[in-house]
């Protein structure tokens, strides 16, 4: 038999109290009798026989906000009413004198199943994963079962509970069971769930997720060559760079040390694209991953740009996007080389400064192999501010700067085995391939250093372009 | 205390139980540490794991705990990790 009204109540509320005298009259005069399911003490009501909802399903399977809440029918008919409201309550049990003896009126109390940390608890208590569970042992440590399983890069990972998965996918409308792509080197199909347990190991708070989904679209991108990058010997791996609002919602450094440790949002999000290719793509230093020296950003590599001068485009602006977009770009980088100029006060010197330093990415003689990105401190800003110079110069400069006559950086010129091909005497060659230095700027008040971070040697149609990604 | 639980971040390829480490194609020129936990007999019973192992190829170096009552100490395992492809650890009595 179907009961026809149920009650949800709980003992420590005063509006629960108020209108325990009516309860037996309810379950009397009500079509189809009542239930009444009580959330903390199952001796509540002395007048009835509830039943135990202390593990709170019927509530939480019934989205309880507010008790009292009195319901009337199930599923998708279900009708209720919150609090105490006697002509309401009248209304709803057509008992037409209920209550004649109480306040007209006295708002209910929170359900347990919105205490703090509950909402996640009771989901993952009673939803499905798309994911496996991991029961550990009685005495297994939860840190330590991560290091076990090769789940970590190795520095300690959050353990991917349920709760603290559930968390996590709070901070993205899409769907669990969404895939966003296949995941290299494995190429195994990727579920916003499976990023989400990873992002939870990272160390991410629910804020920054959107940013996670926008790195790993951008890095499953077939034009950022993920797979080869993993694959390559070379010191590269994926840099993520972050553009507009979503930067400073996220409270990312752009500032003093932003290229260094101690930012939650720059270390966790970077990491966690980490343990994606690593957990979910199967990508393993020693397996696929072939570095022969890696670089350190392989643990994370993640920065915000400073966008505090409106006049100096950012990287995504100059990748196409507005100022109030939000966007990450992928850039197939390895460590950073310092620039130390601390004499330059004209635009000119400083950019014979920054390109004689550019010139060395991947060797002083190979030319048109690796991208690079140009890291420009504030202080550096302000000579080619105070020059009168704006980015688009700067990038102009340097374009001049880096073109050689091929046969001075030929294979064997200066001595050095290394170079560039004998059928190149002739050309006038550029450092960088068209479109392959990019200029962001970020860092500390004080301090005329920049700093380039180099690119992989695969650069372009050939190997991986940049690839920036909006953050939805 | 309820054991707890995690959910799984990798692709799933592999059991979710944990893994064995990998066993040895052949004992042919693999070094065999044999760990003697120092209970009584446990030097005559190695004494024989060590001449069939012998028979097969391996190479063989012996050890000994300081005492069965406690696990090994790190300096121990490290040592065998270093010089040993396998280690056999001799209960006896």
């Amino acid at each position: 038999m179907t009961t026809r009204y149920a009650l949800v109540v709980k003992k420590d509320c005063p509006t629960c109290a108020l209108i325990e005298p009516l309860i037996p009259l309810l379950a009397e005069q009500v079509d189809g009798g009542l239930s009444v399911y009580v959330q903390d003490d199952p001796a509540f009501p002395g007048n009835f026989d509830a039943i135990d909802d202390s593990e709170l399903e019927f509530s939480w399977r019934n989205e309880i906000e507010i008790v009292p809440t009195l319901l009337r029918g199930d599923g998708a008919n279900c009708e209720r009413v919150v609090g105490w409201d006697r002509a309401e309550w009248r209304k709803f049990s057509g008992i037409g004198d209920l209550g004649e003896d109480l306040a007209p009126h006295r708002p209910g109390c929170g359900s347990r199943t919105l205490e703090p940390g509950m909402p996640e608890k009771l989901a993952a208590r009673h939803m499905g994963f798309g994911a496996r569970k991991v029961e550990l042992a009685a005495a297994e440590d939860d840190m330590e079962t991560c290091f076990e399983r090769g789940w970590t890069d190795g520095l300690p990972v959050v353990p991917p509970t349920p709760e603290r998965v559930l968390r996590m996918l709070g901070g993205t409308d899409r769907e669990a069971g969404e895939i966003i792509g296949e995941v290299p080197p494995d190429r195994v199909p990727c579920t916003i769930e499976k990023l989400a347990i990873n992002a939870v190991m990272a160390g991410c708070k629910p804020e920054y997720f959107p940013l996670v989904i926008a790195a790993v679209k951008a890095a499953l991108d077939d034009r950022f060559c993920m797979h080869g990058l993993l694959c390559t010997t070379y010191f590269s791996s994926p840099v993520v760079i972050v553009n507009g609002p979503a930067a400073t919602q996220s409270n990312m450094n752009s500032g003093v040390n932003a290229l260094g440790q101690g930012n939650r949002a720059n270390a966790t999000i970077g990491r966690a694209l980490q343990l994606i290719v690593r957990n979910v793509g199967g990508g393993l230093p020693g397996g696929i991953d072939r570095a022969a020296m890696g670089n350190p950003g392989k643990y994370t590599y993640c920065f915000a740009e400073d966008e505090s001068d409106p006049d100096w485009p950012s990287l995504a602006m100059d990748r196409g996007f507005e100022r109030e977009d939000s966007v990450v770009t992928l850039f197939a980088g390895e460590g950073l080389q310092a620039i130390v100029d601390q004499q330059s006060r004209t635009p000119e010197s400083l950019a014979g400064s920054f390109a004689a330093s550019l010139r060395t990415v991947a060797h002083y003689k190979l030319f048109g192999l690796a991208d690079a990105i140009l890291v420009i401190s504030p202080e550096h800003r302000r000579v080619l501010r105070e020059g009168g110079w704006s980015k688009t110069d700067l990038r102009e400069a340097l374009y001049d700067r880096l073109r050689v006559p091929g046969q001075q950086i030929l294979r064997g010129a200066d001595g050095v085995a290394e170079g560039m091909p004998e059928r190149l005497r002739n050309k006038l060659l550029h450092k960088f391939r068209d479109d392959g230095l990019h200029i962001v700027s970020l860092g500390g008040g004080a301090g005329m250093f920049s700093a380039i971070i180099g690119g992989w040697i695969a650069a372009g149609e050939r190997g991986s372009q940049p690839v920036s990604q909006r953050i939805e | 205390m309820t054991n707890a639980t995690l959910l799984d971040p990798t692709a799933e390829l592999q059991s979710a139980e944990r893994q064995l480490t990998p066993r040895l194609a052949s004992l042919s020129g693999a070094t065999v540490g044999l760990l003697d936990i120092s209970k009584p007999r446990g030097k005559e019973f190695l004494d024989e794991v060590e001449s069939l192992l012998e028979e097969q190829g391996a190479q063989v170096k012996r050890y000994s705990k300081p005492t069965f009552t406690r696990v090994a100490p790190t300096a121990l395992l490290q040592q065998i990790g270093a010089e040993c492809d396998a280690v056999v650890e001799a209960l006896a009595d």
